[in-house]
C-alpha cells in the first residue's frame, strides 16, 4: 500500500475507522509460531478468549478451533500457556516440559526452525 | 446590556467560565491561579453552570482529564500557573497533538527554583513549541474578551488546536479593576455551540485517539500540526473582527500604541505594556517621538506582521520577563524572536533586550523610561551598548 501524504489522512493520529487493525498484517513480528502438538484439542475456546491479537482461526458452526491466523499472530504464546489440555499432558509426564515438546496440544516453535 | 464590574483578573477569567459555560473543567490549585477555580467551583456549586467540574490530585491528571473530555466531544476548559503547567508537561504537548481544543486560562508565575509565586513569563515559554495557541493579556478585561476568542479560534474546523490565554500572576489576577461583563446572551451568541466532528461518545462511528504512530506516519501529523498553526493566524483575525463588532473592542495580532509616527518603541506583553502606555504619554507631553508595540498573539507568531510594524523605527527595545537560558547572549525569547523575524524579513532596526520583573521583582514607570531613553541616544546615532540588559538586578 503507497503511504498517503499529510493532506489524506485523519488529523491527529485519529482512527476513523473501527477494527481496520486487520489490515495490518503482524506476523512479521513474529520470532515464535504456534502449532498443533500430538494431544487432541478439545475445542474449549480458552486460546480464542484469550488471544490478544484474534489469531485464533474458528470454524463457529461446528465450534471448533482449527488454527492460527499467521498473518496476525505475534507468537506470544498466551494461547499455549492457557492451553487446558497442555496443563494435563505436563501433569501427566510428571515433568517440566519443554514448549516445543511434541506431546502438547499447542507448542511454541520456533521460526524457521519447524518443519510441517 | 453588559455592566462593569470591580473585579480581579481570576474573578474576571472565572466569570467568563460561567458564561462560556463548558462542559467539562478540570483543574487542580495553584498561586496565583486559585482563586479563579475557586470562583467557578462556586458557580459549579450554586448550580448557574452545567459544567462538570472535574477535582484531580495533580495537573498531570487535570490535563489528561481535558485531553479524555475533549476526545470525547466536550468543550474543555482549565486554569493553571507556572509549576502546575510543568506538570502538566507530556499532556500539554498530548493535547495539541491530539487535537483537542482545550481553553487554557494561563496565569504567569515564575518557576522554581528558588520557589516563587510572583509573575514572570518563564511558565509560558517553555510551551512554546508545544503547539498551543498563546494570546497574551494586559489586564483583567482582555483576560476576560481573549478567553471568549480562544474557545472559537481552538474550535474553529481548520484550527483544532488547544489555546492558552495568558494574563500577569497577582499585578492583574489578583488587582481589582474596572472591567465590562457582558450579557450573558451575548456571549452564549458568540461562542456559540461546539460540534465536535470527532467525538469518542459517537458510538455510530466508532473511532480511536491516539493510538501509536511510527516513522510512516508521525511527521505526517506533525505537518498538519504546522498547517493548522498556519490556518489559526487567519482565524485569530477572523474571530478578533466578529468580537470587536459585537462588544466594541479592538483586538488584533498584536495593539499599537502611538506608533505610527514613533521613532523609537518598546515591545512588551501583558501588564508591563499598561505600564509602558503611561511612560510612552509622558515622553510624548516631552515631545519625544516613541511608541509601544504590545504583542497579544505569541503563538503562532506573526513574524511578517511585526517586522512590518516595527520596521519604520530607529530603535526597538523589547522588554523579556524570563530568560532563554544558554541561548544566544543569555537573551529572552521575545527579543530571539523577533530579532530573527526583522533580520529574516529584512527590516535593519538596531534593537536591545531588557530582562525584567523576574520572580515578581517590580517594574517602575522609571524603569521603562530609562529603557526609552536608551533607546532615544541609539536613535540619535548611538550604538547599541549591551545586546542583553538585565534591567534594575542588583550588581
Amino acid at each position: 500500500m503507497e503511504p498517503k501524504g499529510w493532506r489524506d489522512i485523519p488529523i491527529g493520529g485519529m482512527i476513523l475507522e473501527a477494527g481496520n487493525s486487520v489490515e495490518y498484517l503482524t506476523g512479521g513480528w513474529r520470532a515464535f509460531r504456534p502449532v498443533f502438538g500430538e494431544a487432541d484439542c478439545i475445542h474449549c475456546m480458552q486460546c480464542w478468549l484469550f488471544c490478544p491479537d484474534s489469531s485464533i482461526l474458528v470454524d463457529p458452526e461446528n465450534e471448533k478451533m482449527i488454527g492460527f491466523d499467521l498473518e496476525h499472530c505475534k507468537g506470544c504464546g498466551i494461547c499455549a500457556a492457557i492451553c487446558p489440555v497442555n496443563a494435563k499432558v505436563i501433569r501427566k509426564a510428571g515433568e517440566e516440559l519443554a514448549r516445543d515438546d511434541a506431546r502438547l496440544c499447542i507448542r511454541i516453535v520456533e521460526e524457521g526452525k519447524f518443519q510441517e | 446590556m453588559s455592566k462593569f464590574e470591580a473585579l480581579a483578573g481570576n474573578e474576571a477569567v472565572a466569570t467568563a467560565m460561567r458564561q462560556i459555560n463548558p462542559d467539562v473543567v478540570a483543574a487542580y490549585p495553584i498561586t496565583p491561579q486559585t482563586s479563579t477555580v475557586q470562583k467557578f467551583a462556586d458557580f459549579v456549586a450554586d448550580g448557574l453552570v452545567d459544567t462538570e467540574f472535574v477535582t484531580v490530585e495533580s495537573e498531570h491528571s487535570a490535563m489528561s482529564a481535558c485531553v479524555g473530555a475533549s476526545a470525547a466531544g466536550a468543550r474543555v476548559m482549565t486554569a493553571t500557573s507556572a509549576n502546575g503547567l510543568a506538570l502538566m508537561w507530556e499532556i500539554v504537548y498530548i493535547a495539541a497533538s491530539n487535537r483537542c481544543p482545550i481553553a487554557m486560562s494561563l496565569v504567569n508565575r515564575a518557576l522554581s527554583a528558588p520557589i516563587n509565586i510572583h509573575c514572570d513569563h518563564s511558565d509560558v515559554m517553555g510551551m512554546r513549541d508545544s503547539g498551543w495557541i498563546i494570546l497574551f493579556s494586559e489586564n483583567g478585561q482582555e483576560a476576560y474578551d481573549n478567553l471568549f476568542q480562544a474557545v472559537r479560534i481552538g474550535e474553529h474546523p481548520d484550527v483544532l488546536l488547544p489555546v492558552a490565554v495568558c494574563q500577569d500572576g497577582f499585578i492583574t489576577s489578583h488587582g481589582m479593576e474596572r472591567v465590562e461583563i457582558y450579557d450573558d446572551a451575548d456571549v452564549k451568541e458568540f461562542v456559540g455551540e461546539y460540534r465536535p466532528q470527532w467525538s469518542l461518545l459517537d458510538l455510530e462511528n466508532p473511532k480511536t485517539y491516539g493510538p501509536l504512530d511510527f516513522y510512516d506516519y508521525y511527521y505526517e501529523h506533525k505537518r498538519q500540526q504546522v498547517e493548522a498553526m498556519e490556518h489559526a493566524q487567519q482565524v485569530i483575525v477572523d474571530v478578533a473582527e466578529e468580537f470587536n463588532k459585537k462588544f466594541n473592542r479592538n483586538y488584533g495580532l498584536f495593539e499599537r500604541y502611538r506608533l505610527e509616527d514613533a521613532e523609537v518603541a518598546v515591545v512588551a506583553a501583558n501588564s508591563t505594556a499598561g505600564t509602558a502606555k503611561v511612560v510612552v504619554d509622558q515622553l510624548r507631553d516631552e515631545g519625544l517621538k516613541v511608541g509601544l508595540l504590545k504583542p497579544r498573539v505569541f503563538r503562532p507568531f506573526p513574524a511578517k506582521e511585526l517586522a512590518s510594524a516595527l520596521s519604520h523605527l530607529k530603535a526597538v527595545a523589547v522588554m523579556d520577563r524570563s530568560i532563554s537560558f544558554g541561548a544566544m547572549d543569555n537573551a529572552g525569547p521575545l527579543f530571539l524572536e523577533l530579532a530573527a523575524a526583522l533580520a529574516l524579513h529584512g527590516v535593519q532596526v538596531p534593537m536591545a533586550d531588557y530582562v525584567y520583573g523576574l520572580g515578581g521583582r517590580d517594574i517602575s514607570p522609571g524603569e521603562i523610561e530609562s529603557v526609552y531613553r536608551d533607546m532615544l541616544r541609539v536613535a540619535e546615532g548611538g550604538q547599541v551598548e549591551r545586546m542583553v540588559t538585565y534591567l534594575s538586578v542588583r550588581e
